[in-house]
Formats: C-alpha cells, structure tokens, sequence
C-alpha cells in the first residue's frame, strides 16, 4: 500500500481549474518531485496534501485512510505530513529555536527543557547549533530555510513536502539546502517535491512527475522522463528549462 | 541650506507672532475678552483645584484604557472567526462596530449613563462613575477593534498558512504567531486612540462626576469668568502633546524599521 495515494483530485479556485482529476502514488521512503510550468498545479497539489486547501472531488489516502473526509479533524493529520515553503514564513517575533519549539511544545504539551535537547541536535546536525537564538532577519536565506525545514521536522512527521524550497534563495545558497534535502532522503524520509532544480530531481529523486494543466502527463524514473520523455509537451518544457 | 530654511522659519514664526500680539488688541471686544479669557487672579485662584480635578479623568482614564484594550481585541477576535459556525459571532462583531461607531461618545454616555440607573438600581450601581465608564469603553472599544482587525489582516497569509501546517489549532494560531505580531505592529495607532481617549473622559462630566471639565464648569459659575477653561485646557494640553509626540516618534520608528 503506497503510504500516500491521491486519487483523482479536482480543485478549482474560482472558475480556474487547478487540479483536473491528478492522480499519484507515493511510497513510504520515496522522493517524489513534481515538475512542470508554473502555474501547473504543484504548490496546489502541495497544499491540498496538507490539508491547508480543501479538494472539491476526489481523495488523498494517508496510509490507506482518507484525510479529505470533512468530518475528520485535520489537524492531526497536519501533524503527520510537514510542509517547507517558497519564502520560508518563519515566525518573525521568534527567535529561530523558539520557531522550532511552538508546535511540540503546544501540541505533544511538554515543557521547553524536555524539547530542547531533540531541537539542539537538529540544529546541530543542520549546521546550525550557534544559530539557535538568532531571529530570522539575522539569518542569511539559506539559514532560514534550514530552520524551517527543522521546525516541521520538530513534529517528527512521517511525510514531507517541500514547495520550490530553493526558488527564493540566491544560487549560491541553494546548495547547502539540497544537502539538507539528500540528508533526509538518506534517512528514509517520505518526500514531495515541487522543484525546478532539473539537476537535483534527476539525481536525487525515485519518481518524477511532469504536471500539466492540472494533471500528471506523465511519471517515471528520473532517468527516463529527463533522457527519454514520451509525451511531445514533456519534452517541449524540458527543452526549455534544461 | 539648513541653516538659512531655520533664519527663514524663524522670522516668519516671529511676525505671525507679532502680528497677532499687536493685532489681536487692536479688536473693538478685546477688553472684555481679556477680562473674561485671561484673567491672571482667576487663573491662579482655581488652577489647583483644576489640578486636583484632573486627577479625577486619569482616574477615570485608567480603568477604562485596558478594559478597552481587552474587549476590542475580543471584538477584533469576533470579527476575525472564520469557521461557518461561528457566523453569528462575526455578525454580532459587525452589528457591535456599526452601532457604536456610528453613534456619538456623547449620545452613548447619556443613554447608557441616564438610561440605565433609571431602571431604579440600587446604591451603588446607580452610580456615574459605572455607567459612564461602561459608556466610555462600549465606544472605544469599535475603534480599537476595527485598529487590531487591520493589525490582523496585514499579516501575511503565509505565516497562517505555516502556523497551520504545523498541526496548531486555529487559536494557538493567532495566540502565538498573528496577534504578537499585529498587536505589535498598531501599537502607534492605538496610541493615538488613547489619546483621544483621555479627552473623551471629560465627557464624563455631563452625566455627574466632577472632573476637570465640570470643575471649570463650576469655577466659572462661581467667579463669573471663563479663565478656568483656559486653565483646563492648558492641563489637557500638558498632557496630549508629549503623548503625541512620543506617539509620532514611536511611528516614525516603526517605519524606518519596516523599510
């Protein structure tokens, strides 16, 4: 059983149709990166995983269960699955440690001294072990990036997504948040990607999908879409980015 | 360059001045203004008692300032409830912002102030200082709210959307991570509000407790000249203009934070 299934979701914002029946399947310890124009639907399909937008039709199963039922409370469900975002919306009035220790310490109710030692080691492992109580405009795009990416990882989730998480920050601090990236990978970690990193995504991902008006045109291994792309407009988006 | 815009400030400062010191005399109804506005005896005589008398607005000012600041924001909050079962909530906010900034301070403090001791409550709850009071914080409160709703809103949806993803409940939320930083960001602007607040108190005055404006009221009535006011008038200004200014530095502050 794939530990996350989508299943012909639709949603529309308005009379803009987003997603058009996509369907997916994730493995547990896969990375799945979402490739395509913008606009395609990758942040949406994100969002939806995650329960911040509601589908109109359709299912998203979480380990067989499905997490769309609106009788369900999603919050839990949001526990399971953390999300990374483009601009990293860390909490500004908080110091970087202080974003990583809001949700454990208001949802799994412990005290600050019994969280600290598991968000020091994050820290640690992260490179960040002298940054902890820096303020997020004290830090450089990549660091910032790397505390959020600890603060969902604070709520040990069981999936992970990451939506264009190197697309705000400058070239040259890309690189030390793909390694945050391949490290999760490495560990097992369940992962959705969107990304325009071409060069990432066929080297670190088990599974890419090409989205295309709302749809996934077409899926495979790393290796086959970006050498050997069936479909006319896959390659004509591929032509253009790589 | 500075130093000739300050030469040129100055001058024209000093012949506006001048203007009206050897102007102002000049009008055939000075004498009897002069008399009756600016009176150095009167002034001196009831300045204290003014003094004494204000004493009563602070009063008056400093129970009401957080009871205010506590229901607008429980207003704020009101208007911001999202879920569809909450909807007679945010319709109560609204109707609630409507009436009482729709309506004069003054007309609120004489229904509420008259109205409701008429129902023949007993001592003490027929008192002024309760009623006024209620008065006092009913209207301010819309205004405060309506400032941390705009407070509210200009947080980003994104940092919603990250608290939320996170698995916090929508009132942790807010608790933790929209309202310390809306708050923080309309400080200025509720500032200014308490300011005008300070001088609403005054209005108290009509419905009974005797406060600085009601002193002057009584000063006059007694000496047959209207100096007192202008001796209240000088204690409000003693105090509106630092908090203004303070207020204006704190603004300036916060924008060049910002940018």
């Amino acid at each position: 059983m794939a530990k996350l299934s989508v299943r012909d979701v639709w949603k529309s914002f308005g009379a803009h149709e987003v997603l058009r029946g996509l369907s997916l399947d994730i493995e547990a310890g896969q990375m799945v990166c979402l490739i395509g124009a913008s606009g395609s639907g990758k942040s949406t399909l994100l969002r939806c995983l995650n329960l911040l937008e509601p589908v109109d039709d359709g299912a998203i199963l979480l380990d067989g269960r499905d997490i769309t039922d609106p009788d369900l409370d999603p919050q839990p469900v949001r526990q399971r699955i953390g999300m990374v975002f483009q601009s990293f919306n860390l909490f500004p009035h908080m110091t970087a440690v202080e974003n990583v220790l809001l949700a454990p310490r208001r949802i799994r109710r412990k005290s600050r001294s019994e969280l600290l030692p598991e968000a020091e080691a994050l820290f640690a492992r992260f490179g960040l072990a002298d940054r902890m109580s820096h303020y997020p405009d004290q830090l450089s795009g990549g660091q910032q990036q790397r505390v959020a990416i600890i603060r969902a990882l604070a709520m040990r989730p069981e999936v992970m997504l990451f939506d264009e998480v190197t697309s705000a920050l400058d070239p040259a601090l890309v690189g030390e948040v793909l390694d945050v990236l391949r490290a999760l990978k490495a560990e097992g970690m369940t992962m959705v990607l969107a990304t325009h990193e071409m060069a990432f995504a066929r080297e670190a991902a088990d599974k890419v999908c090409f989205l295309d008006d709302g749809r996934i045109l077409e899926e495979g291994p790393p290796s086959a879409i970006f050498s050997a792309p069936r479909e006319d407009r896959t390659r004509a988006f591929l032509a253009r980015v790589l | 360059m500075r130093r000739r815009s300050v030469f040129i400030a100055t001058a024209s400062t000093a012949l506006v001045v001048a203007a009206i010191v050897l102007l102002v005399p000049l009008a055939p109804g000075w004498e009897r203004v002069q008399k009756a506005f600016f009176n150095g005896e009167v002034f001196w005589k009831t300045f204290p008692g003014l003094v004494r008398a204000f004493l009563v607005d602070i009063m008056i000012f400093a129970w009401c300032a957080p009871m205010i600041a506590f229901l607008g924001l429980l207003v704020a909050l009101a208007r911001d409830a999202r879920s569809p079962a909450l909807f007679p909530l945010r319709l109560f906010g609204m109707i609630y912002n409507d009436v009482f900034r729709g309506v004069p301070v003054i007309l609120v403090i004489y229904l509420v102030g008259f109205g409701i001791p008429g129902l023949g409550l007993p001592r003490p709850w027929n008192s002024p200082y309760i009623w006024g009071t209620v008065a006092v914080v009913l209207t301010y409160s819309a205004y405060v709210a309506e400032v941390y709703r705009t407070g509210i809103e200009s947080i980003h949806e994104s940092q919603r959307a990250a608290a939320t993803s996170l698995g916090l409940s929508h009132w942790d939320v807010m608790r933790f991570v929209i309202l310390p930083q809306a708050i923080r960001r309309v400080i200025p602007a509720n500032m200014n509000l308490l300011i005008a607040l300070q001088k609403d108190v005054a209005l108290l005055s009509f419905i009974g407790p005797v406060e600085l404006l009601r002193q002057a009221g009584v000063y006059k009535s007694l000496l047959a000249n209207f100096t007192p006011y202008l001796g209240a008038a000088l204690i409000f200004l003693a105090v509106t203009v630092p908090a203004t200014r303070w207020v204006d530095r704190l603004i300036a502050r916060q924008n060049a934070a910002r940018s």
